[in-house]
């Protein structure tokens, strides 16, 4: 495999996350006399995070963006590459010894009602973090912790003897934060964490992690498929394909001139609530390829409008293409269109 | 924090306890309810009953064998020894009931043990466990059961445990499910993302989530009990006379099944009864909590 | 825009629940027409009764003593004919249903049945209505799958649904739903399991469908983009009733229900000019039980423009603007002062 450089912000600073040519491969199918497949659920990934940074994650579904997320955080074993977090390997530290570490990196689920023990009440459940990491503190303080992380998440201590059935997705989704936060993590792995609240709660919950990274200063890798939420929210943004990072940028750069072609119709493709706007749409033809036997060359090869029989011949390099653009695309010929206002045409 | 504020005011608690649910479905079967109230009934009877009675249970009365019930205040009879038979009936459910209960909390807890390791640590250790409990299962268990009392001198202890012993597989694979489907759950990774150790998160987190299957499995393992001591006792490697249990009871009733059969017909009863009111005690327990009618 | 002929008029629709808790009103007093050719978009939040409403059109909905069904829905047949659905005979409404009216479910794997061959899947749907041989009715599978954008449809039709993607198989479900020419198509939430990228392919499909056909859409959703899209008029439901109704460009440029305008502000735009580390304009609060309802209006304890007299008596819906409809006391008054 190549070996390439992690893309990172300008800032020559030390990161406080620094991905190395992470892969997490499951073997697949396979049974007595067949050998088994590897789907490369994530291949080559790399990149950095800088203290209280927000990098966005993007891309189709089953691009490999939970399986990166969970990989970094070492609910997986990952099959190669490094993880440095504050400088040490965590893919070579066991459970036992990343249970020390823990307190310093959590996670946020997508869903809010598989997240939260339903026999636990709220307080055991935004305590559980304390009872296990700081034993020696005593209830009263413990209480103490909880009802202030409780406000910041913006739910008092009025709900702590309640259990999570008792409340709304929205207000679940605040619980699960809280549990996060009570430890005062410096790095948060959020995975489309509003993705299964209703359209009118998304904006709260997405306002509460502005509010989070603005007071605590926390670094996040920000998962989502909102293109617009993740424009909100984050500092760069890194867009996946099939187990890839294909273009990775600062939100702003990304946002004005995409450099993938797959960024360029991602873009394209998000429905804008304006009906005056009638944009013409790039349509991709074909498929989503199967991650078990991805093209060769270029992975977006089979839908990419602008492919040329140069891009079957190897996997593109992820390459910079200006301060902190980078870009796994052959082609620099390409101007490509920026999102929203593309095509603007006035009806009536 | 603008947004909070307003959170605050706009609560959606909803009133309805899922313990609340769960008794409601349980009252609504009609042949649990029946069960329950026959195990109170028994067990008090068996508890209080003796006391009550005016004649000991080993008072050899040969002047009135073989009374037939009711004849003279022995309201069920005399046996073939001139005991009163419904004394005895009641001592002999204080053995069989406790054999019963006894072996239903040391096989739960054992399978429940077992079953939360394997489903919890996963990989070999599963494969060792469930191995296990898979050939303890394919043993036929009062086969099983018969050698061993063969062997052991037969107490209510031994006879407890020996029967404890071929009860635990149904819990531990109950258990072992439930706890493996939980095992992917998100809020089993939460715990784990914060560095808990295996114990807590078995004790903890999965435990109380499984506690359903588990109370169903102890439930139908007490019936289970009651019948194996008295297949045990009624082949008269059981609790030995002059104690009485409903097993050995039966056994001694054999001969005079012509000539005295309510000696037969009401120690059959009550174990007929109590295995039924157990089972049914048991299904309206698995109706009533049926975790996936809480969710939502 | 499209002015064809009314094909569907719900009057008065309320549906019932019967629950452990007591009756739950799911859709209350919805009323509505549908104009050939034209998409009507349905949108509001989780539980607001968007899928119950498609459901009791379609008498999908659980049998008589567990849900009660009020009002009617008159469907104007190819025939010409008027008939309220609410009143047909189970035989009756089995010849409209996936005939005259069809419909598209949310998760086009659990709608299509995983053992069958989606060639014969189709074929069924064609011979169950239609008087032809299995061999015609498969040649029309072939046929509408490849209108549907499947590529080499003929060999597909003895693929299996796990051997699709989900872009693939909600295409399936679409030619299922067009097998008999609908007059109605009733569209659950079609996309919203899918990537934007499919998606986006999935409504040009339907689309260019539609202008092919000139069949009436009922597009369920909660995607304001994806309303902004597809649709030539909006509905917008809060707990189960309907709270804003009109064409889609007024209602969501200029919307006059407080919750249709805090939903337009609360979603974050895309142009690389309005980013920024603003918070965005939430509507506080969470959707009110639907078991417990605030007197008055539904959206009281999360408006920001309440006054005590909201809180009263639910407000009616109102004729705003030609075509308009609003179900706000207030919305004068608002309209005055934010204009
Ligand atoms: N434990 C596993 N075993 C085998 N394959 C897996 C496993 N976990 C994930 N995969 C596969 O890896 C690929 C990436 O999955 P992942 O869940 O990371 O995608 P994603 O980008 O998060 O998608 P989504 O947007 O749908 O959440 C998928 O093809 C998935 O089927
Ligand atoms: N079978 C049922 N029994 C009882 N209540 C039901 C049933 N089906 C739906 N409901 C209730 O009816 C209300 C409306 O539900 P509906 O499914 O129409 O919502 P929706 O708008 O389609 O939401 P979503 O966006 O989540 O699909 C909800 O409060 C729901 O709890
Ligand atoms: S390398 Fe070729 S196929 Fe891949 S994105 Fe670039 S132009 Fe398209
Ligand atoms: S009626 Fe009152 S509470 Fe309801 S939306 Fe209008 S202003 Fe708000
Ligand atoms: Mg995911
Ligand atoms: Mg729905």
């Amino acid at each position: 495999m190549s070996v390439e450089m992690a893309p990172a912000a300008t800032a020559p600073e030390i990161p406080l996350v620094e991905v190395r040519e992470l892969r997490q491969w499951f073997p697949v199918g396979g049974g007595l006399l067949r050998k088994h497949d590897m789907l490369r659920a994530v291949d080559d990934v790399s990149f950095t995070i800088a203290k209280g940074e927000v990098l966005g994650l993007v891309g189709e579904s089953g691009s490999g963006k939970s399986t990166l997320g969970r990989a970094i955080l070492r609910m997986t074993q990952p099959t190669g590459g490094q993880i440095l977090f504050d400088g040490r390997d965590l893919t070579k530290l066991g459970r036992r010894a990343l249970r020390p570490l823990r307190p310093r990196m959590q996670f946020i689920f997508q869903d809010p009602f598989a997240s939260l023990n339903p026999r636990m009440t709220v307080r055991q459940i935004v305590g559980a973090p304390l009872v296990i990491q700081r034993p020696e503190l005593n209830a009263a303080a413990r209480d103490a912790r909880i009802a202030e992380v409780l406000g910041t998440v913006g739910l008092s201590m009025q709900y702590a003897g309640r259990y999570p059935h008792e409340f709304s997705g929205g207000q679940r989704q605040r619980i699960g934060i809280a549990r996060a936060l009570i430890l005062e993590p410096g790095f948060l792995v959020a995975d489309e964490p509003v993705s299964a609240l209703d359209v009118s709660i998304q904006a709260q919950i997405v306002n509460l992690l502005i509010e989070v990274r603005r007071k605590l200063g926390v670094a996040m890798l920000f998962i989502s498929h909102d293109l617009a939420v993740v424009g909100h929210l984050c500092d760069r943004v890194a867009v996946m394909y099939l187990g890839r990072i294909v273009e990775i940028a600062p939100t702003r750069a990304l946002f004005r001139q995409p450099r993938h072609p797959y960024t360029e119709a991602l873009f394209s493709a998000v429905p804008v609530p304006d009906p005056t706007i009638r944009r013409d749409r790039i349509i991709l033809r074909g498929d989503v390829p199967s991650p078990l036997k991805p093209p060769s060359g270029c992975a977006f090869r089979g839908r990419c409008r602008y492919a040329l029989p140069e891009c079957a011949a190897a996997i593109p390099l992820l390459r910079q293409v200006e301060g902190g653009h980078w870009k796994r695309c052959i082609r620099d010929d390409l101007v490509l269109g920026r999102p929203g206002k593309r095509g603007a045409v006035e009806e009536m | 924090m603008s947004s909070a504020a307003a959170i605050e005011s706009v609560e959606t608690a909803r009133t309805v306890k899922p313990g609340s649910r769960a008794w409601r479905r349980f009252c609504r079967h009609r042949l649990a309810l029946f069960g329950i109230a026959a195990i109170v009934l028994m067990v008090l009877a068996s508890v209080v009953g003796p006391w009550l009675i005016p004649f000991d249970q080993l008072k050899i009365d040969i002047r009135h064998r073989f009374a037939p019930p009711p004849w003279e205040g022995h309201l069920f009879g005399t046996d073939m020894l001139g005991r009163d038979l419904l004394v005895r009936l009641l001592m002999a459910g204080r053995i069989s009931l406790s054999i019963g209960f006894l072996a239903m909390i040391v096989s739960t807890a054992f399978g429940t043990f077992i079953g939360v390791t394997a489903g919890y640590y996963g990989g070999a250790i599963r494969v060792a466990l469930m191995r296990f409990v898979d050939a303890m299962l394919c043993f036929p268990s009062i086969f099983l059961l018969l050698i061993l009392a063969a062997f052991i001198q037969p107490s209510v202890a031994t006879i407890t445990l020996i029967i404890a012993a071929t009860s635990w597989m149904e819990v531990a694979r109950v258990v072992e499910g439930q706890v493996r489907s939980l095992r992917e759950r998100d809020f089993i990774l939460a715990a784990e993302m914060i560095g808990a150790p295996g114990r807590y998160v078995m004790l903890r987190e999965l435990l109380p989530n499984a506690i359903g299957p588990i109370v169903v499995a102890a439930t139908l393992t007490v019936a289970r009990a009651v019948l194996m001591e008295a297949y045990v006792s009624f082949l008269g490697y059981g609790i030995q006379a002059p104690m009485a249990s409903w097993g050995n009871m039966l056994n001694n009733a054999q001969q005079y099944l012509g000539s005295a059969p309510w000696l037969a017909i009401f120690p059959g009863l009550m174990i007929t009864l109590s295995v039924a009111s157990f089972n049914f005690v048991g299904d309206g327990l698995r109706d009533a909590l049926d975790a996936r009618l809480d969710l939502r | 825009m499209s002015t064809g002929d009314i094909v569907l008029e719900v009057e008065n629709l309320s549906v019932t629940f019967a629950t452990e808790s007591g009756p739950l009103q799911a859709v209350r007093d919805v009323s509505f027409t549908l104009r050939a050719g034209e998409t009507l978009a349905l949108v509001g939040e989780s539980g607001s009764g968007k899928s119950v409403t498609s459901l009791a059109i379609m008498r999908l909905t659980p049998p008589a003593p567990l849900v009660t069904l009020a009002g009617s829905v008159l469907f104007t047949g190819a025939d010409g004919e008027r008939r309220d659905l609410l009143a047909l005979d189970l035989d009756g409404m089995r010849a409209v249903r996936g005939n005259e009216i069809s419909m598209i479910f949310q998760e086009p794997m659990t709608s299509l049945n995983p053992v069958h061959r989606i060639g014969d899947q189709i074929a069924e749907a064609i011979t169950f209505h239609e008087r032809v041989s299995n061999r015609v009715a498969l040649a029309r599978a072939a046929e509408l799958l490849d209108k549907v954008g499947i590529p080499d449809a003929r060999r597909r039709l003895s693929a299996y649904p796990h051997h699709l993607s989900g872009g693939m198989r909600q295409r399936v479900m679409i030619a299922m739903a067009l097998a008999c020419n609908p007059r109605v198509l009733i569209a659950d939430e079609p996309t919203t399991a899918l990537d934007v990228t499919v998606q986006a392919q999935i409504l040009e499909l339907m689309k260019e469908l539609q202008q092919a056909t000139g069949m009436a859409v009922i597009f369920v959703t909660h995607n304001l983009g994806v309303v902004a899209e597809v649709a030539d008029r909006v509905m917008v439901m809060y707990a189960g009733a309907i709270v804003e109704k009109g064409g889609v460009v007024p209602v969501m440029t200029r919307p006059l229900m407080p919750y249709t305008q805090g939903l337009l502000h609360s979603v974050p735009r895309l142009d690389p000019e309005s980013l920024g580390r603003d918070t965005l304009e939430a509507i506080p609060g969470s959707v009110p039980d639907p078991l417990s309802l605030p007197p008055g209006c539904s959206f009281a304890p999360r408006c920001r423009h309440v006054r005590p007299a909201c809180e009263a008596a639910v407000p009616a819906l109102e004729a705003a603007d030609d075509g308009h409809d609003v179900r706000c006391r207030r919305w004068r008054k608002l309209a005055e002062a934010g204009a």
